[in-house]
């Protein structure tokens, strides 16, 4: 185990951790089942290993093919003008096999995925902006392929808006020496239900910037999975969530470290108010034998502003060969600081006022590493927002 | 002309098995431009004097009151007693991370000044006072207190201090953790501060030597939770010489 260097373990003062050290399963990560059909995978009882934080009983719709009831749909996109989009056949892109019975579903429910195109050597000036926006709890399969070609340089920013029973798998290929920042926002209104697989296949030496920013819906499964198709490529995993009362929010990562000399960094950081609410975070990372001179690390910060929340938070590290440059992660989930709390109002400063700094302080790293003023803006205030909300908290005028 | 007046001020911690007496019957009044030291062994109760002043909530006052110019003190909610003019420049000042010392002095100014500082006038102000505490300007861009060291986080409670302008301002072993050269500075500030205005100080210390810059006009020797002489700066001459065994001596 004296690979696990841990690089910064410390929790922050005044908060405790309550997850797991970082352990080697029966199983290996890698051995876990992937599959195009639904059967495949049993309906999931909650008591698996890939579930067993999800409130499997809340998700029953998406367990089942159904059609996309197209007429509660809408799908926006916009690009510039260098990018194509076009529907292609599912196993085109070749990155993404369903990993869970809810991929398989969605895979099932479409039969055609939407193909974004980013030219080779094409360095985009404003963002490809995808929405899909549904009502009245509408089933939504999706498939997204995005294909960076290589040495471009691209943002994408997908956007779930409104209420739905929503399926989903992406793809994100990123070419040779290409540069792709990829955003899924999760604004769900509070009754939306949301499973989605994002895979990705990182080129040699091109860079991919995965940000799952989860704000809203009843359920959000986002599962991310990252695999490099040539040496010196870099992954770098972020996301922002806030769970509510009786909202669930789930990120499960998993880096797998097969090519030599790649790099992987994930950070997540949430919030949780109120009764409820919960969030689990697992992160595993897999350093295959060949995966020499891999450098990686993940962190993971929950800070729990009222009684009744719970977060779980899974580090997993599995590492097969010792040639490797770093390996490490950080997990913690701390209550409100009363102390920091005390200091601020000390100082004049309203209760109020004081939780939104101290909040914000939380977000302010990873919400500067997300770097795309569109979304980090919104986010923080959707943020206010939600802090306007804590209960004994008026809402006043923000002297900050 | 402002008066901080406490009157046999009992005050409980929670521990383990119940709940524990620090403070026992604590007399004291401090007005403008005075300056008291309370002088007192370790465990004494003096930093609990000071939370208790400010409203920490592990503390609980079990009796007594304290008034600010007659108003209820303990009445008001911790951010109500900075706003009435109440400052407390902390033993240990606490780490919030991702909150810049800038915006965090801006938004305490903000509210306890009721309105925001004029924009050119308040950047000036605090470049002249972290000048003044020779702190590197690079300070106002760090997180508060985050990394800072022991003499660090002092003058930055000091630099709080100069630019809120508080009524009464309570300074808990501000002198701990300082070298000779930072003692100065920090103490020249608190200096400044008694100078450009009519702050009074309660100065809490353990050693004497903080009131070689900072002049007290009276001296409280606190042991057990109370005070227990009282007297003019001499009494600081005769602790430094005598040490607490005296009253600790008779307690026992
Ligand atoms: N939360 C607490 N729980 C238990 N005991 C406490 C708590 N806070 C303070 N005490 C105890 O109360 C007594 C007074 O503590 P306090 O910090 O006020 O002393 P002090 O005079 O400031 O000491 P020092 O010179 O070391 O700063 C000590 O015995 C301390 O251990
Ligand atoms: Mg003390």
């Amino acid at each position: 185990m004296s690979l696990l260097a841990q690089k910064n373990p410390e929790a922050p003062a005044g908060s405790h951790s309550d997850s797991a050290a970082a352990f080697v399963p029966d199983q290996s990560r890698a051995e876990r089942k992937t599959s195009y059909a639904v059967d495949d995978f049993a309906v999931p009882g909650g008591r698996e290993e890939a579930w067993r934080f999800t409130p499997v009983d809340r998700l029953s719709a998406l367990f089942h093919v159904a059609p996309t009831q197209t007429d509660k749909v809408t799908v926006d996109i916009q690009a510039p003008a260098e990018v194509t989009t076009s529907l292609v056949d599912p196993k085109a892109a070749g990155v993404l096999v369903p990993a869970d019975r809810v991929a398989a579903v969605a895979w099932a429910g479409e039969a055609k995925a939407t193909l974004v195109s980013i030219p080779a050597e094409a360095e985009l000036a404003e963002p490809v902006r995808i929405t899909i926006t549904a009502t009245d709890l509408a089933r939504v399969n999706g498939h997204l392929v995005i294909d960076a070609g290589h040495h471009s340089k691209a943002t994408v920013v997908l956007t779930h808006r409104g209420s739905a029973e929503c399926a989903a798998n992406v793809e994100i290929k990123v070419g040779d020496g290409a540069e792709l920042t990829f955003v899924t926002v999760q604004e769900w209104d509070d009754d939306a239900h949301h499973v989605t697989q994002n895979d990705a296949l990182i080129g040699r030496d091109a860079r991919l910037r995965h940000i799952a920013v989860t704000l809203g819906g009843k359920v959000v499964r986002v599962s991310t999975n990252a695999r490099y198709s040539g040496p010196g490529g870099s992954f770098e995993g972020l996301g922002v969530y806030f769970a509510d009362a009786g909202q669930h929010q789930e990120h499960r990562l998993f880096v797998d470290h097969e090519a030599p000399h790649c790099h992987s960094n994930v950070e997540y950081k949430g919030a949780l108010q109120g009764d409820t609410a919960h969030t689990v975070w697992v992160g595993d990372v897999l350093i295959r034998a060949s995966a020499e001179g891999t450098d990686t690390y993940e962190l993971n910060r929950n800070l729990v502003l009222t009684e009744g929340g719970r977060a779980d938070s899974i580090p997993n590290l599995e590492i097969e060969t010792g040639e490797i440059v770093g390996a490490g992660h950080a997990s913690a989930t701390g209550r409100f600081d009363d102390e920091q709390l005390f200091y601020l109002q000390a100082r004049g400063i309203p209760e109020d006022v004081a939780r939104r700094l101290v909040v914000r302080g939380f977000f302010a790293s990873i919400v500067a590493r997300i770097g795309v003023p569109e979304v980090s803006d919104h986010l923080m205030e959707v943020i206010d927002a939600e802090l306007g909300a804590v209960p004994g908290i008026g809402a006043i005028e923000d002297v900050a | 002309m402002a008066t901080l007046e406490i009157r046999g001020l009992t005050v409980t911690v929670d521990v383990e098995d119940g709940t524990k007496e620090i403070l026992r019957g604590v007399d004291l009044t401090v007005k403008s431009g005075e300056t008291h030291a309370i002088m007192g062994p370790n465990g004494s109760g003096k930093s609990t004097l000071a939370y208790s002043i400010a409203g920490h909530p592990k503390y609980t006052v079990t009796g007594g009151t304290v008034t600010l110019d007659g108003e209820d003190v303990l009445a008001m909610k911790v951010d109500e007693r900075a706003r009435a003019g109440l400052f407390l420049a902390m033993q240990y000042p606490v780490e919030v991370p991702g909150v810049t010392v800038s915006n965090f002095l801006r938004t305490a100014k903000t509210a306890i000044d009721g309105q925001a500082p004029k924009l050119r006038h308040w950047v000036k102000d605090m470049k002249g006072a972290m000048e003044a505490l020779r702190m590197d300007p690079t300070f106002a861009e760090r997180n508060v207190n985050e990394g800072f060291s022991g003499g660090e986080k002092k003058r930055h409670e000091i630099l709080q201090m100069e630019l809120l302008k508080p009524k009464i301002a309570i300074l808990d072993e501000t002198d701990s953790g300082l070298d000779v050269d930072a003692l100065r500075v920090v103490s020249e500030g608190v200096n400044r501060a008694k100078d450009s205005s009519e702050v009074g100080v309660l100065l809490i210390t353990h050693y004497t030597r903080i009131l070689r810059y900072i002049k007290p006009d009276f001296v409280h020797v606190f042991v057990d939770g109370k005070i227990v002489e009282e007297g003019g700066p001499e009494l600081a001459d005769r602790l430094e010489a005598e040490g607490y065994d005296r009253y600790l001596a008779t307690q026992a």
